[in-house]
């Protein structure tokens, strides 16, 4: 049977990079078929008529740039992979693109520099399937993945992203000294971090100079770690279903306090459960507008082709709302008015820790 | 050869995204506009009109809000309520403009 071979599509508005990219991708152990554009309007085209699996994009165009294509396309195509090759070394462009759900985002320089690496990658994404796992090695837990890690009797940081949640594993020697995630360190920490059951991540350089705060061998931690998560996936008695409802509001609160915020709202699809309130008792109206919130703007992004909903927020004298979604679940976060720092990123914090 | 090309011809369809400012009434009707007139009216209207119905339904919700943003993937819409009519920020989200200056939200 003949192999299968990917389209990749190429969108910058320089020819001869275009050019200097096919003869790179040409390197591609798939041999995969390479297409160019030269425009947002000629690559929208290419895309409605070809089964393109892969999309690579410049974010600086004239007319219509990288960001709008994403938020096109992510709609359009939500199968389509997705990177972004930018000469723009801009920290905002890149949480942008990330927040649009790009797979990938390189510096063009640095990918020049390091072709090797952005050929591995791409081939990666080639290959990738809808499963849940670690971004870059398929199928494979965190627990894997540490295992592997100290097995190798390496020294490396495990640096762990998770949407807005970010952790890291210190690893010496083979032996883990040390995580930090959410706020905690050590094996508390280890313990909320295997619960993630997908994400990203990648190694950084060892820091052997890292405070040791974990001493316990790592398969024992495992161990116990894995007992805890089979526990609480399936609960036994009425007890400890209860214990374990119990266990989840008191970490939520002091989710929620930690954080400062005033409330949150948690709110399934409409027939599929009730809303979960902390922190407020006007549930019911605030679901409604909630709800409407959401569907309006889902509306509106639509009928302008604006891309998606990223977040609604809202504020008068005494407070600041936000509107997210995570999960099919929509989740209004209420602060004071007078927090302080990126409330967005706080709110998607808080949002990601709420069922973990 | 290209006469069926005429018929056929595969259309990308991009819709351009507005930029400026409106200012609507109570009732929604758009009292002034700095977006170009070349940008349907009827979208704007829209936009209007739905950001005034968040703002009444917030109120009725007992959350009165004096300010609403809706963020799009590429297209960032700031609204403040005016006497119950509203002004409206159109900011394109996009690689060639500065990022509009962000409120704390």
């Amino acid at each position: 049977m003949m192999e299968k071979r990917h389209k990749i599509l190429i969108l910058d508005d320089d020819t001869d990079w275009l050019t200097l990219c096919r003869e790179m991708l040409a390197a591609l152990p798939s041999r995969p078929e390479i297409l160019t554009a030269n425009s947002g309007k000629r690559a929208l085209s290419l895309l409605e008529s070809e089964p393109v699996r892969l999309l690579i994009c410049d974010l600086k165009m004239p007319r219509i740039d990288g960001l709008q294509i994403l938020a096109i396309v992510r709609r359009r195509y939500p199968e389509l992979r997705t990177v972004v090759l930018s000469g723009l070394e801009d920290e905002d462009f890149r949480s942008r693109a990330y927040a649009l759900g790009v797979d990938l985002f390189w510096i063009k320089m640095e990918m020049q520099r390091n072709s090797k690496l952005f050929i591995e990658c791409l081939e990666s994404l080639l290959g990738r399937d809808d499963e849940p796992g670690f971004r870059g090695i398929q199928s494979k837990s965190l627990m894997d993945i540490i295992q592997m890690e100290c097995l190798s009797r390496s020294s490396s940081v495990l640096r762990i992203t998770r949407g807005p949640l970010v952790s890291k594993l210190w690893i010496q020697d083979g032996e883990l000294i040390d995580a930090e995630a959410e706020g905690a360190r050590g094996e508390a920490a280890f313990r909320r971090i295997l619960s993630w059951k997908s994400g990203t991540f990648e190694n950084l350089p060892a820091e052997p100079d890292h405070e040791r705060l974990i001493m316990k061998p790592v398969n024992a931690l495992l161990l116990e770690t894995a007992q805890d998560i089979d526990e609480a996936a399936n609960p036994i008695t009425p007890e400890s279903i209860e214990q374990s409802s119990h266990r989840k509001s008191i970490w939520k609160l002091s989710l929620l306090t930690r954080e400062g915020a005033d409330f949150v709202i948690a709110i399934p699809p409409e027939g599929m459960g009730e809303p979960e309130a902390l922190g407020t008792q006007l549930v019911t109206p605030l679901v409604q507008w909630t709800r409407h919130a959401a569907a309006l703007a889902r509306r509106l992004g639509e009928r302008l082709e604006a891309g998606p909903v990223m977040q609604v927020t809202g504020q008068n004298l005494e407070r600041q709302v936000l509107v997210l979604e995570r999960e099919e679940r929509l989740f209004l976060v209420g602060w004071p008015v007078e927090a302080t720092g990126n409330l967005l990123e706080k709110s998607r914090k808080l949002v990601a820790s709420w069922d973990s | 050869m290209g006469f069926l090309k005429r018929f056929f011809r595969v259309r990308a369809g991009v819709q351009q995204l507005p930029t400026g400012t409106i200012t609507v009434d109570r009732n929604g009707h758009i009292i002034t506009s700095t977006v170009s007139s070349t940008y349907p009216k009827n979208f704007l209207r829209d936009i209007g009109r739905d950001v005034l119905e968040l703002f009444s339904e917030a109120r009725a919700a007992q959350m009165p809000l004096a300010e609403i943003s809706l963020q799009f993937g590429s297209l960032h819409i700031t609204a403040r309520e005016l006497r119950g009519g509203a002004i409206i920020f159109l900011f394109p989200q996009t690689a060639l403009l500065p990022t509009p200056t962000r409120s704390r939200l």
